[in-house]
């Protein structure tokens, strides 16, 4: 095996343009990319996911855009005590994952009763709505994941519509294997990652 | 816009301190890219590139390019021209030296410098044992493009000895995932020059050139779930093309493109649409229960490849591009995904799950035969290079996401890694 290593390369074009030094004083013309090691600094982050672009003419401005965090301003058409109820331990509401089998979305019975409590909170908290976040292990293709996830959150949201939460009230989406609640590399940490979650929309 | 050289020395100087950094609390800041060269080609052809002539200090030496992209192909060996000096580009070589070393093949050439501050590069191929010249070409540019010139040089190089284009000039774009960050970059094929063009504290998945380059297309969940990009690279200027209820992910660009064909799932769990590369309504192409994902257009933009479950286990199919019925292309096990196409449209990349994981595997279309190319267990995201000879994709190491590569006949692998996790690889057109 053979090891090219860049840092080599980056040493020798440093001497190189250290001995450069005294003849250069025209300017010089750069269309390329400007060259970076990677990762460059990064700014601290203001509250709120911060997404910055830079584009790569020079004299392209770099382009920051902050997106607002959720507030805390409650959930619709939900009062303070309904809202403690799906954080409080003890109430099945504050139950808000459901674990999957490899490759299956089926949903397996353990979980009837949280999907009905959380179906019956929809149905009587009309204002309310969720988020359905489906989500898959680390195993295979990242945009097949994002598929399975998908239909995880979907079947989640097919229980509930049958029983009474509106269509309206719930979106799904999907994290594919880009979230994972666990991070290791076997079934333990898989099994963990195969889930839908439900979040409440302004929790 | 100008730049000046004390600029540049600058950034090189700030790389220095990095690398210092790193060499006295290694783990505390950024190694630089490194790369493996796996395996070798069973026949190396034997090179002999000697050092550029420079008269003036004019920078980097383009021969340490040429020579660390043909080793790096696998397809070459260097000859050791120690002793026989740089000749510079000369009209006759000592080829009996040469000869007597056992290169088969000679690059000579020097840089100079001209009245304007740009450089004269200049270099010259011999076939050794014919005393021939197979190539000579001279380059006018600025100091900043020596390193260019250097894997243009490869890339001629490489095609007059091996026959079809080299990829050395190529430009490819990946994800980094870094201390819980995450970044588009886009870098030459040999990993460097790498500039960061997104960065979000949310993933990004499934990066995709314009057909032009002048453009890519990704799927960011920074707005809490995913949304499709497109994103301008000279002006840094983007756009949510596809934010749809629901997700909205793995695009394609058509080869004109102005479309952008990708998987929506504001009808059913995830359906294959077409939109306007500018954004707009989507006009569904498939239709029913499956989950269809990953489309792929061929070259010609007649097809569509995707990946669907519609069998029972995910396998490649394809349609007619205007969408419609569709039929199975893979057969053999229970999981392949990730289809593309070579740039002829004569084969097809995807990822194989057999007993021992996830790998790369190729299909000859005309025949339907399959070759698996890898026996690493989690492969993902393969995609060819533009002369169609090899195919990058991501792997891990350990517990580490790194690039790799792949020839088309297996033979010859190398891996890129930086520190940080990187995937989601993709060659610019």
């Amino acid at each position: 095996m053979k090891r090219l290593s860049l840092v080599s390369v980056l040493f020798a074009s440093v001497l190189l343009a250290a001995c450069g030094t005294s003849q250069t004083k025209a300017p010089i013309e750069d269309h390329g990319a400007p060259t970076a090691v990677t990762p460059a600094p990064v700014p601290a982050t203001p509250s709120g996911p911060q997404v910055e672009t830079h584009g790569l003419a020079p004299g392209a401005a770099d382009q920051s855009q902050s997106l607002a965090g959720q507030g805390p301003s409650g959930i619709e058409g939900v009062n303070a005590a309904d809202a403690a109820k799906l954080k409080d331990s003890n109430n099945i509401l504050s139950k808000r994952i459901v674990y999957f089998d490899f490759d299956k979305f089926a949903i397996k019975p353990d979980y009837r009763a949280l999907i009905e409590a959380h179906a019956q909170f929809l149905k009587s908290h009309g204002q309310a709505k969720v988020v359905l976040q489906g989500n898959a292990d680390e195993r295979g293709s990242r945009e097949y994941n994002m598929a399975l996830g998908q239909r995880r959150a979907d079947s989640v949201k097919q229980a509930m519509s049958v029983l009474g939460a509106k269509d309206e009230q719930m979106e799904t989406i999907s994290f594919g294997e880009e979230k994972p609640a666990a991070e290791g590399h076997d079934e333990a940490a898989w099994q963990q990652n195969r889930r839908t979650e439900i979040r409440y929309q302004g929790e | 816009m100008a730049k000046t050289t004390g600029l540049k020395q600058c950034s090189h100087w700030a790389a220095l301190l990095c690398m210092l950094v790193v060499l006295v609390a290694p783990g505390v800041a950024q190694a630089g890219m490194t790369i493996d060269i796996v395996g070798g080609g069973a026949s190396q052809l034997p090179i002999a590139i000697t050092p550029f002539r420079q008269p003036g200090e004019t920078g980097l030496d383009p021969a340490q390019i040429v020579r660390a992209d043909l080793e790096r192909s696998g397809l070459f060996s260097l000859v050791d021209g120690a002793g026989l000096g740089a000749p510079g580009e000369a009209q006759t070589a000592p080829f009996p030296q040469w000869r007597a070393r056992k290169a088969d093949a000679l690059v000579v050439g020097q840089v100079g410098t001209l009245p304007d501050g740009r450089l004269d590069i200049r270099f010259r191929l011999y076939d050794v044992v014919r005393q021939s010249q197979l190539a000579g070409f001279s380059y006018a540019v600025a100091p900043a493009k020596a390193r260019a010139i250097g894997h243009k040089i490869a890339d001629i190089v490489y095609e007059k000895l091996i026959g079809v284009p080299g990829n050395f000039s190529g430009r490819i774009a990946f994800v980094l995932k870094h201390q819980g960050r995450y970044e588009l970059q886009v870098a030459d094929a040999d990993g460097y020059n790498n500039v960061a063009i997104m960065r979000s504290p949310e993933p990004v998945i499934s990066p995709v050139w314009s057909p032009d380059g002048s453009r890519l297309a990704y799927v960011s969940f920074e707005r809490k779930k995913p949304v499709v990009f497109v994103q301008d690279l000279a002006s840094g200027r983007r756009k949510a093309v596809a934010n749809f209820r629901g997700s909205n992910s793995a695009p394609a660009w058509s080869p004109d493109g102005k479309k952008l064909v990708l998987a929506l799932s504001k009808d059913a769990s995830s359906q294959i649409y077409r939109i306007d590369a500018e954004g707009g309504s989507a006009e569904r192409l498939t239709k029913g229960g499956a989950l269809d994902t990953e489309p792929a257009f061929s070259p010609d933009g007649n097809w569509l490849y995707f990946t669907s479950d519609r069998g029972g286990s995910p396998q490649i199919y394809r349609m007619r591009s205007a969408g419609g019925a569709a039929s199975r292309v893979t057969f053999d096990g229970a999981y392949n995904v990730s289809p593309n196409l070579s740039p002829d449209g004569q084969r097809l990349t995807f990822i194989h799950q057999d007993s021992g994981g996830f790998h790369v595997a190729v299909m000859e279309l005309a025949t339907g035969q399959v070759q698996t190319l890898t026996d690493n267990p989690q492969d993902e995201s393969p995609h060819f290079a533009p002369n169609g000879r090899s195919i990058l994709y991501a792997t891990r190491l350990g517990s580490r996401e790194v690039l790799a590569t792949v020839s088309v006949d297996g033979k010859i692998k190398q891996r890129l890694s930086l520190t940080g996790d990187l995937r989601e690889p993709v060659w610019a057109p």
